[in-house]
């Protein structure tokens, strides 16, 4: 299991390697690494049938119950097959898409990060893990998402998807730690057993808000669904991967994930319903005025997701297998959609709806994958879409003393998808064809293969639901709600209220497409209320901010570093004389102050004479020697109290600094006066207030007791555990092994800031 | 700088130095030194051959370029840390063999690790350095 996760990062390093050749002709190649795991996790199917669920664990942090556990299960298989596998596809038709674009190996890197990270947050047992997982999938689709960065539109649009999914990512991880330390687990497995406590413990409210913000974000749900249409403006296979089968549905799948956990409690529910309901109306009823493909696509995926939460909220086991079935479907006709709207993209250079008529007659296999798409959209009979519809209903219509109204937001919503999914995949393609499309012509077989196939299985899933009934769907309930009786999925289920309203739904649609035609003037109507709508108000506020922090920096951040370090030696000041005026008793205890001997004395006359010389020298190159002596001096102080290691570091570091200093004193003038006698005053006020302080503070220090046990523990065990005798070393690289590789890792991002903030030359066009 | 002493004595100290830095590097484990030190002490001897004899002079000796030194520390770094996953331990856990090397004694991750930390350091002290230099001299 590892190895195949990992995988997809060792292909995104080994594409950096050969870009050339992904950007030449074997970008095709690319696809055999998300083909290959789609095998390997169809292998895995009957594995776990009947609820069984796989697991792999390698110890990661154990002392901290952090651990690479995986688990497969219905609900992560299926997740993990719909994204290597459509996926698979998606990579296929790139190849075509983005044929000779000059950063198509970087492409190809940012998604295989993405994939390896969705197949991550899917397949992680481990919360914490879980938890990187899902950042990482969102720094990538920034990247994807950003991935035309020559333009503005498609830079913002990243922004803000980092902003909010990130955002929501540190929320999640609140939520984690808090169900960790109340569940004393980070494994999910292992909170199964501990529901009940979860449920009951005063921190429930809180676990839910951090995790809902969490998924709500990812997911597109009211009121954080803005950043998905924005989303966008990345290419249309990107659009199709992260937005319809993949990163979108990792905040359903958290969801679900923790439905056995924590759900079924009224606070769960309810959230779930009301903001699914609200989600999956709001953004259906957007989508219809919407006239650009994508954009349409984007709210109808919105909806969906609204339509997901729905279900998950509503609970039962009726809503859990409606829950398996809908992911599937939506995930099959959103992707065709997508990619048959890249076609027309691709191919006529337009997806404004208004423009794109007639566009059968001369692609028609696109126009084939549109249309099955559409009907699976629609949730005609024979579709699995239908199969998908049905079992909705069935949900809303056993949802208890509300079902009226349930069911009337569904059938509503579903009228509207119906009717998005027609204006994507079938109006293009219906009606004349105008003179300005004369010259397209169907695309090479890469690019119209993949959505045909999805939207065929679309079609082969609803006329014999049995091939995915028991070896995808009722795993996936099972994983669920564990020990749920199993109801065979079926085409047909007799003349019954369900059908009616599958029939209402059918015709209020079709009755909408044909009655209305979708118009930028309607468009334009709507967006008159924008000013209340959320993206608004969340940019106006983050103007706020921007307002403020120039502020600020124009206030604290005066280019002058001498005021910098004045303001922070103050606020110290202030800081540590807070603390020493309201609880520390100052006593000095002399015989607690080692014995003062002859090199203390002379180290102590050298320190003071030379800070004498700097502070009245009128030469900076003197004054840095002089500055070099103190520390110097300090370097002799550790050798005397036998800290060999501490003083050579400090005698090592000095001399750079001091190079350092006199590199940057090279070019300024030799001589500073320093007439302003109240600068003057002003300074050794503050220096001597903080030089007092930082001493009355290392006094007391020494009368504080100290805690040997930690260094008495490294002294001890340094050679047996570490088979080293110089314990600082051994902390170093052993004991503390981890913030020595983080340390490095941010001195390394400290040299590349110096190094192109030297390198900078901003050409003076690009100067504003 | 023009001095003719300066220069015959850092081309006489620079490999002292270095030497004295890889003691410094291999020892650290059990006697004062290590990775960090070594590297800055590496740093100091190439930043006195750049002042006196020229900073190209030094570019030319290195042949990489400083900054190429970062990754490669990085990537040692880690992947002596990785080394144990391998065996199925933790990560960062410590790997020994049995017997130990002249002057080095036991040989372990630690010590890869070390020189991990040994060669950021030099590439990050020189990368900063030079290009200051470079943008004032």
């Amino acid at each position: 299991m590892l190895p195949a996760l990992l995988s997809g990062f060792i292909f995104a390093i080994l594409i950096l390697l050969f870009g050339k050749q992904v950007r030449g002709k074997s970008a095709m190649a690319v696809t055999l690494l998300p083909l290959g795991l789609f095998t390997y996790f169809l292998f895995l199917l009957p594995e776990i049938a009947n609820g069984n669920a796989l697991l792999f664990s390698y110890p990661w942090i154990p002392s901290m119950g952090i651990n690479l556990d995986f688990k497969v299960d219905g609900l992560s298989l299926l997740f993990s097959l719909l994204i290597t596998g459509i996926g698979a596809l998606v990579f296929f038709y790139a190849s075509y898409y983005l044929k000779g674009h000059r950063y198509l190996d970087r492409f190809y890197c940012y998604l295989c990060i993405f994939m390896a990270a969705m197949l991550g947050v899917v397949l992680s047992d481990n919360v914490i893990l879980l938890f990187v997982f899902w950042e990482l999938t969102s720094i990538s689709s920034f990247f994807l998402i950003g991935f035309n960065n020559d333009d503005p539109a498609s830079r913002k649009s990243s922004i803000m998807a980092l902003a909010i999914t990130g955002g929501g990512g540190f929320l999640l991880m609140a939520g984690f730690i808090l169900l960790g330390s109340i569940s004393h687990t980070y494994s999910i497995r292992e909170m199964l057993t501990s529901s009940a406590v979860l449920k009951e413990n005063a921190a429930y409210g809180w676990i839910l808000v951090l995790l809902f913000a969490g998924a709500f974000t990812k997911s597109a749900q009211f009121p954080f669904h803005f950043w998905l249409p924005g989303a966008m403006k990345a290419p249309t296979p990107v659009s199709a991967y992260l937005h319809s089968a993949t990163m979108v549905k990792a905040g359903i799948y958290l969801l679900a994930r923790f439905t056995p956990v924590l759900g079924s409690h009224p606070a769960w529910n309810n959230t779930l319903l009301i903001t699914g309901g609200i989600t999956m109306l709001y953004s259906a009823f957007h989508a219809i005025f919407r006239t650009d493909l994508k954009g349409i696509l984007a709210y109808s995926t919105i909806s969906a997701l609204g339509m997901l939460v729905f279900l998950l909220g509503a609970g039962s086991e009726q809503a859990m297998l409606a829950v398996a079935v809908f992911i599937i479907v939506h995930a099959l006709y959103k992707a065709a959609l997508f990619l048959t709207a890249g076609i027309l993209d691709h191919e006529t250079g337009t997806r404004d709806v208004t423009q794109l008529s007639g566009l059968r007659k001369v692609m028609m296999p696109v126009a084939i994958a549109g249309l099955l798409a559409a009907l699976s959209s629609a949730g005609l009979p024979g579709t699995f879409g239908f199969i998908g519809k049905d079992l909705i209903y069935e949900t809303t219509l056993h949802a208890g003393t509300l079902n009226i109204w349930l069911t009337a937001a569904a059938v509503l919503t579903n009228i509207l998808l119906l009717y998005a999914g027609f204006l994507a995949g079938i109006k293009p393609f219906s009606g004349d064809l105008p003179e300005a499309f004369k010259a397209v012509h169907l695309p090479d077989m890469r690019l119209w293969a993949p959505p045909l196939l999805l939207a065929v299985l679309g079609l082969a899933y609803g006329i014999i639901p049995a091939l995915t009934d028991t070896s995808l769907v009722q795993p996936v309930v099972q994983a669920l709600s564990p020990g749920a009786a199993v109801t065979p999925l079926k085409i047909w289920h007799g003349f019954n209220t369900i059908l009616l309203l599958s029939g209402i739904t059918l015709a209020g649609g079709i009755g909408l497409y044909y009655y209305r035609q979708p118009s930028a003037r309607r468009q334009q109507a709507l967006q008159r209320y924008d000013f209340i709508s959320p993206e608004t108000l969340l940019l106006k506020s983050a103007g706020k901010f921007d307002v403020f922090s120039h502020w600020y920096t124009n206030k604290l951040h005066n280019g002058y570093l001498r005021s910098y370090v004045n303001v922070i030696v103050i606020f110290m000041s202030g800081l540590l004389g807070y603390k020493l005026i309201t609880g520390v008793n100052i006593y000095l205890d002399l015989s607690n102050l080692s014995r003062i001997t002859m090199y203390d004395v002379t180290i102590f006359c050298i320190i003071i004479a030379a800070i004498w010389k700097t502070i009245s020298t009128s030469s900076r190159i003197t004054a840095v020697a002089s500055m070099s002596i103190v520390g110097y001096c300090i370097c002799l102080l550790f050798v005397i109290y036998s800290a060999p290691d501490l003083a050579m570091t400090q005698f090592t570091i000095d001399t750079l600094t001091v190079v350092l200093f006199v590199l940057v004193l090279f070019r300024l003038p030799r001589f500073l006066r320093i007439n302003d006698t109240r600068v003057v005053v002003r300074d050794s006020i503050v220096s001597i207030i903080f030089g007092s302080l930082i001493a009355i503070i290392a006094l007391e220090v020494m009368n504080e007791p100290t805690n040997k046990e930690t260094s008495r523990y490294y002294a001890e065990n340094a050679y047996l555990l570490a088979k080293g005798k110089n314990v600082v070393n051994v902390m170093l690289v052993d004991f503390r092994g981890f913030d020595t590789l983080i340390e490095i890792t941010v001195l390394v991002i400290a040299a590349l800031g110096v190094y192109s903030l030297l390198k900078l030359r901003v050409s003076s066009t690009e100067k504003e | 700088m023009k001095s003719v002493i300066l220069r015959t004595a850092s081309n006489y100290l620079l490999p002292l130095l270095l030497l004295f830095s890889v003691f410094i590097l291999l020892r650290g484990h059990y006697s004062p030194g290590g990775g960090f030190v070594g590297g800055l002490m590496a740093s100091i001897a190439f930043v006195l051959h750049a002042f006196a004899n020229k900073l190209e002079n030094t570019r030319k000796l290195l042949r990489f370029p400083p900054g190429s030194f970062i990754p490669v520390g990085l990537a040692i770094g880690f992947l002596s840390g990785l080394a144990p996953v391998f065996v199925g331990k933790p990560f960062l856990t410590a790997l020994w063999f049995d017997t130990p090397v002249l002057i080095v004694g036991l040989v372990g991750t630690p010590l890869f690790f070390d020189i991990g930390v040994f060669f950021v350091v030099i590439g990050i002290t020189l990368t900063i350095l030079f290009n200051i230099s470079e943008n004032i001299l």
